[in-house]
């Protein structure tokens, strides 16, 4: 406890950048799922790949080594349009291949559920066996490890007595925020964005008004994995490292993001994220850092018991069994 | 009827095929010995059990290549590090391919399930690579290893970071893994002893965010830092120390010995961390000739530099071929043979207690060096600049 | 049957491939009582003979064909019974299966190791404590809707996993160690002479559980299979199934008609979770040690796999699904990391083509294929030609 108390703003700070990205994160699962009612289970994987063209890209640019100030940030605005282009169009192929014939021949949702899971272990094996290698030049049994690329000059920009905020995390914070008001300002006032609203309200409905169906959901993923794509470029930054499986834990804790703010509700995708980092590095700190995904874990399963339409909510009557 | 009638059919084919099986008749006859090898050598972790593997091959074909009467064959197996692939994989090796003796398992986890199968069953093991102390206290009389477990290497680094560097604050982080909490607890009794003051904290090892236990480092000041884990977590925790402003030492013990831990902290950042492991890797000979010798027959013949635990593979595979040498064909009688065996190999003394450890107990340190990680000396004498 | 596909030629093998097992499945429906024992004779006859080394050296060529069929064949085939039971007959989706398995599991090496019990005590113990387990994980979780329960039986089987490996009562990282194996019940051996050791079988001791020969657990768990199978089969065909049928298709239209979906809910839970925690007593009892690590998320996946990918509700289907996914990657050692690559291709080509599985009951066929099975369809569907089954009640 005492730690938590002499180290409050550390703690926080590093919460609310953890809270970021899974905050871009789950506005991936959330949009799918109020559009589907499917729980996109390769939106993980499509991180992944996000985290590998901005690695990719990285080493087209020669590998650059201690970027800093508006060059760190002209680099990552290019990262996060090949992040988020990347994430978007696998997630665009994704919907076609695995979720596309299921949804013509009405499956169930059962039936879509077991389809993600396999796309994402299909995902996860390509990338590691074949991809990886092949694109990093490494041997064959190398592609499960982390593969590395430091590029950024951690300093800290903001200095207040013993508060220190550090570039990276600072950038974290504020590209997620400005994602997430570009997002909001997307749905509200574009057509695309009240086809996409009306559609998760009711599909049938939307189609008497003449919405195309096909067409929103393809832009569903498409947001949502670029949401997924900028959210790779930021973790790049943070962690310089990725791996094949980089998006199992993320993605699950991202899911409880959504759900803590209410899913198929966008803000409530970030008040989730943000929570959910906060609890998660409150949580260590007071029960010590093995705990920390049991922390996640338990808040996802405590919300689900008692409020499942979550902080924001959406309407009760679609929560309950 | 017709259903009834295939599957009767389908069920007298397969009595028949059954019938006409059995050729279990494999070698291990007059003139040739089989030895196995057992580990991960497809996984993730099969850069710490290739080295050994490659290295046992060195020493049979050399054996072999002297035109023996009995010559040796290597038979590997690939477990992936998971007992319940390495189990049934060890009951083939004894039951139908008659391994006389096996090399491995490589790791702790796989060793548990898959020493009492060849203590019954008994066959001689030698593993280069599995540390965990627990594996000795189970009396088994078929089981050897070739490497200081995790109780002699936590002894002799908590003692280096004691005496060697004279830390007096000591701050302790593992990976929640069967290797590195035991490993981690030794270390921090071990300088607590000698009166250090610690402080503990745990890293996920899926997780890639330490930010948590940064913190915590941060505020305990230590003059060092103990890890008990692997490379690719050790590589991530040293760069988000370093980020944080801690500049204290940084230790880790053999799960760290690789190069992956200066590429995951990322350029030099790693420089001066300092890595202690019971195996031996020196190329140029510091600690004796030998070792050069065997570091430029496995270059000359794998084309890479010798790696760790490469050492006490070779020397595993040297226990058995002297056993053979000696006229010891059988699994019983190569394992008494091994009771007694008392010759110098490349890595330490090949001799073992009743209990199978090896007798000689040195732990030595390693220093980064930019993506290098040369032999500092003995953990009980090395200096640090 | 089926909605347009891609392409003619794929068209007909599915259907001749449904008509093929629709006849079987006639058949089996109309042969007398005489003749189906006549068949599960055969099968357990067929059972018994399996572990041969003839059978061996063609299933499983590079390592020990008895254990595999221990674990994780008969393993699989227990969990894929007990899922079974949850999934595919009352139709609530748990991805977090596996904690109960790691609860029998460590159930038994707790009270084999620290209490010093006997296996046969263990295994009924196991067995309470993992009904229990459902049931204490059922009671808050059930009243929600599909997909989310799905979300919180994962968070709750990473929960047991992590909580396992912190907790240094049992192990925590390290496990536990120097389990017993079962006690031997009989030293009874099976003659030496020529028939049974052309089979391999000569001098075999069944009864008694060392740590070399892989049969006498086999037939252990080949035993548990049976029960499992006769005890889910009376419970399919009786009050219970038809309840878990009802609910499965249509909740609301179930609690309607006066059906107390939640009791019986909780009874599937509670009786999938004791079959996975009596999987989990067994294999600890072979394995000798256990650590949490023998307890991954991926293996919940895989079992779930298993049982949609054969059939969910159907008994032989679910068997089959889950010998194919326990046997092929063991098979196929040789492109052995690609397999779980594999693995999820075919789950996905499966869902596209064929998500009732390979051996679907009828039913749920039916249920699938109207999309009121498991959860109902996904929203925003394109409105293709529906089809209506003439409801086929039986199988």
């Amino acid at each position: 406890m005492s730690n938590l108390f002499n180290q409050f703003w550390p703690y926080t700070i590093d919460g609310l950048s953890l809270g970021a990205i899974y905050a871009l994160m789950a506005l991936g699962y959330t949009m799918v799922y109020g559009v589907l009612r499917l729980i996109n289970f390769a939106h993980s994987e499509i991180f992944m790949i996000g985290t590998f063209a901005v690695l990719g890209t990285l080493h087209l640019f020669g590998m650059p080594t201690n970027v800093s100030g508006f060059a760190l940030v002209g680099l990552l605005i290019v990262l996060a349009l090949v992040g988020g282009a990347a994430s978007g169009g696998s997630a665009v192929i994704l919907e076609y291949v695995a979720y596309r014939p299921l949804r013509r021949h009405g499956a169930s949702r059962l039936a879509a559920l077991i389809s993600a899971i396999g796309a994402s272990l299909f995902l996860q094996q390509l990338f590691a066996r074949l991809v990886v290698p092949a694109a990093f030049d490494l041997p064959k049994e190398k592609g499960a490890l982390p593969v590395q690329g430091h590029f950024v000059q951690k300093s800290n920009v903001i200095h207040i007595g013993s508060f220190e905020l550090s570039n990276d995390r600072l950038i974290v914070i504020v590209g997620a925020v400005l994602m997430m008001l570009l997002l909001d300002v997307f749905v509200e006032r574009t057509k695309l964005g009240r086809g996409i609203r009306a559609t998760a309200q009711d599909p049938e409905t939307a189609v008497l008004m003449g919405v195309n169906i096909d067409r929103i959901v393809t832009a569903t993923f498409a947001i949502g994995g670029a949401m997924a794509g900028v959210a790779a470029a930021l973790y790049m930054l943070r962690f310089e490292e990725t791996r094949y499986d980089v998006g199992f834990l993320l993605g699950i804790k991202a899911f409880t993001a959504a759900v803590l703010g209410g899913i198929g509700n966008l803000r409530g995708a970030l008040v989730g994220g943000v929570l959910l980092g906060l609890f998660e590095m409150y949580g260590s700190a007071i029960f010590g850092s093995e705990w920390q995904n049991v922390v996640a874990f338990s808040v996802l399963v405590l919300v689900l018991m008692f409020r499942p339409t979550g902080i924001l909510g959406e309407s009760l009557q679609q929560a309950r069994a | 009827m017709k259903l009834t009638g295939a599957v009767a059919l389908s069920t007298m084919l397969a009595l028949g095929a059954s019938a006409c099986g059995g050729d279990s008749d494999s070698g291990g006859g007059g003139d040739t010995v089989t030895i196995g090898f057992m580990g991960d050598l497809t996984g993730e972790n099969s850069g710490i059990v290739i080295p050994p593997k490659q290295a046992a091959q060195l020493a049979i074909d050399e054996y072999n290549a002297t035109k023996p009467k009995v010559k040796i064959t290597l038979k590997t197996y690939d477990s992936q590090g998971k007992g319940e692939q390495a189990v049934p994989l060890a009951k083939q090796a004894i039951t139908k391919d008659k391994i006389a003796g096996l090399i491995g398992p490589a790791f702790s986890g796989e060793s548990a399930q898959v020493d009492p199968v060849l203590e019954e069953g008994k066959v001689p093991s030698i593993s280069a690579s599995a540390t965990n102390a627990a594996l000795a206290t189970h009396g088994w009389k078929y089981w050897h290893r070739l490497i200081a477990n995790d109780n002699v290497q936590g002894a002799g680094i908590g003692g280096f970071i004691a005496t060697q560097l004279k830390a007096k604050k000591v701050f302790i982080i593992h990976d929640s893994s069967e290797y590195g909490k035991p490993f981690a607890e030794t270390v921090k009794a071990t300088v607590t002893k000698a009166g250090a003051t610690t402080s503990t904290d745990a890293i996920d090892v899926q997780g890639s965010d330490y930010s948590s236990t940064v913190n915590k480092v941060k505020a305990f000041a230590p003059d060092a830092i103990f890890f008990g884990g692997y490379y690719a977590q050790a590589g991530k925790l040293i760069k988000q120390l370093r980020e944080g402003g801690v500049k204290a030492r940084f230790l880790s013990g053999d799960g760290s010995l690789d190069k992956g831990l200066a590429a995951g902290a990322g350029g030099t950042t790693a420089d001066g961390s300092i890595i202690g492991c019971p195996c031996l890797i020196d190329p140029s000979g510091t600690a004796g000739a030998a070792s050069k010798k065997f570091a430029d027959a496995y270059k000359a013949k794998f084309g890479a530099d010798t790696a760790i635990y490469s050492a006490e593979g070779y020397d595993a595979a040297t226990a058995f071929i002297a056993a053979v040498k000696a006229g010891n064909t059988t699994p019983e009688k190569i394992n008494t043979y091994l009771s007694t065996i008392d010759i110098a190999g490349v890595s330490k003394q090949i001799k073992f207690s009743p209990a199978g450890e090896p007798t000689a107990t040195d732990v030595y340190v390693y220093q980064v060096k930019g993506d290098q990680l040369p032999l500092l000396g003995n953990s009980k004498n090395a200096t640090v600049k | 049957m089926n909605n347009s596909s891609n392409g003619n030629p794929l068209t007909r093998v599915r259907g001749a491939y449904s008509s093929a097992s629709d006849s079987v499945r006639d058949r089996w429906s109309d042969a007398p009582g005489w003749a189906r024992w006549l068949v599960y004779l055969i099968l357990i006859v067929v059972a018994l003979v399996l572990p041969a080394d003839g059978i061996g050296n063609v299933m499983s060529p590079f390592t020990d064909w008895p254990t595999l069929l221990f674990f994780p064949i008969g393993g699989y085939i227990l969990l894929a019974i007990g899922l079974n039971v949850v999934v595919g007959q009352a139709g609530l989706l748990d991805l977090g299966y596996v904690a109960f398995f790691a609860i029998g599991g460590y159930t038994m090496a707790v009270f084999g190791v620290k209490f010093g019990w006997s296996f046969w005590e263990i295994l009924f113990v196991g067995v309470i404590l993992s009904a229990l387990s459902g049931i204490i994980l059922g009671a808050p979780t059930l009243r929600l809707r599909g997909d989310y329960l799905a979300i919180v039986t994962l968070g709750f089987g990473e929960i047991v996993r992590i909580t396992a490996n912190n907790t240094d009562y049992i192990g925590g990282p390290n496990g536990i160690g120097g389990i017993p194996h079962p006690p031997t019940l009989t030293e009874w051996t099976i003659p030496d002479n020529g028939f049974f050791d052309a089979l391999g079988f000569g001098g075999v001791q069944p009864f008694k559980y060392g740590a070399l020969d892989g049969k006498p657990y086999y037939y252990l768990m080949l035993a548990v299979i049976i029960l499992a199978i006769i005890f889910v089969k009376r419970l399919e065909n009786s009050r219970v199934g038809r309840a878990w049928a009802s609910i499965r298709e249509d909740e609301d239209a179930a609690e309607l008609m006066g059906v107390p979906t939640f009791k019986f809910k909780l009874a599937a839970f509670a009786i999938g979770a004791a079959i996975g925690g009596a999987t989990g007593v067994v294999y600890a009892s072979q394995a000798v040690s256990i650590i949490p690590t023998n307890f991954p998320f991926i293996l919940s996946a895989t079992i779930l796999a298993a049982v949609v990918l054969g059939g969910s509700g159907n008994l032989p289907g679910v068997i089959f699904g889950a010998f194919l996914v326990a046997w092929i990657p063991e098979r196929i050692r040789g492109l052995a990391e690609y397999r779980i690559l594999v693995f999820g291709g075919v789950l996905v080509l499966l869902m596209a083509f064929r998500p009732e599985g390979l051996l679907p009951s009828r039913r749920r066929k039916a249920e699938l294929a109207e999309g009121t099975g498991g959860m109902g369809t996904m929203g925003a569907e394109i409105g293709g030609p529906v089809t209506v089954v003439a409801g086929e009640v039986n199988e």
